[in-house]
């Protein structure tokens, strides 16, 4: 399967102690398992189920999905800038959904 | 007894006037999953925001956000948000997990909602006390069900 999209977006610098607001996209349907399409048949589910940030390895943000997150899902989250390091971000989902996007925070 | 007119309208307006109990107005799948969240153990009322429109013309996506009044220090911080709507076909929508790193017990999401309902948020401290928050949205286009 192709990558899917994904659009995290960080400020380029931020100074140490500030609040940054990271903002993680990722482009899936997230069928919820409810919905039929138009012959009147029930469209299977198809979820993100996990989403993490670390940063430096370190988890610091999770969120576990359950139901009911719109399509294209939106995970907003703050962080308090203390060293500059890498953002890694993960999804995993339904039907071995895997899905992996990276940031830079840059703190000075 | 044939009821008037003028009577039916006075029950009407009693039944939606009666106060009932916080937990107890939930629908039984809510309650259930707010109990699954909350186990034996006790809740307050308080410290949690849930900032949600409150008329949403498209309930296939709505932005919410929630967050928790918290020092977020090392000692004393938010663990845990979880989020429910009690009138979705799945009322759990999501749980979130914050560490001290985050600063602010804060999350923004864009969430599902079929119909007009009441949403709720429960955070779960560092100490294990749990606080429950909640807020009411009226939506016009249902999401979740609907066909496509």
């Amino acid at each position: 399967m192709a990558q899917p999209r994904t659009l995290i977006t960080v400020p380029p610098v931020v100074k140490k102690g500030e609040l940054v607001v990271v903002r993680a996209l990722i482009q899936h349907p997230m069928e919820n398992g409810f919905r039929h399409d138009e012959n009147g048949q029930r469209i299977p589910r198809d979820m993100i189920q996990r989403f993490r940030c670390l940063l430096n390895g370190k988890e610091v943000f999770r969120a576990d999905l359950q139901g009911g997150i719109a399509a294209n899902p939106l995970m907003q989250f703050t962080l308090l800038a203390q060293e500059s390091g890498a953002l890694d971000f993960f999804w995993e989902g339904d039907n071995n959904f895997r899905a992996q996007s990276k940031a830079q925070l840059l703190v000075t | 007894m044939k009821t008037t007119r003028r009577q039916m309208l006075c029950l009407a307006g009693a039944a939606t006037v009666l106060p009932a109990p916080v937990v107890l107005a939930t629908p039984d799948s809510a309650r259930q999953a707010l109990q699954q969240i909350l186990g034996n153990s006790k809740v307050n009322t308080g410290r949690v925001t849930i900032d949600l429109p409150p008329l949403v013309e498209n309930g296939n996506s709505v932005v919410v956000q929630v967050s928790v009044s918290s020092p977020m220090t090392a000692d004393d911080h938010v663990k845990a948000i979880h989020l429910v709507a009690e009138g979705n076909p799945l009322p759990s929508i999501m749980t979130a997990y914050f560490y001290p790193e985050n600063g602010r017990a804060a999350f923004t999401s864009r969430i599902r909602l079929a119909e007009s309902q009441r949403v709720w948020a429960i955070a779960h401290m560092s100490d294990g006390s749990n606080w429950l928050g909640h807020a009411d949205t009226l939506v016009t286009l249902s999401a979740c069900t609907e066909e496509r």
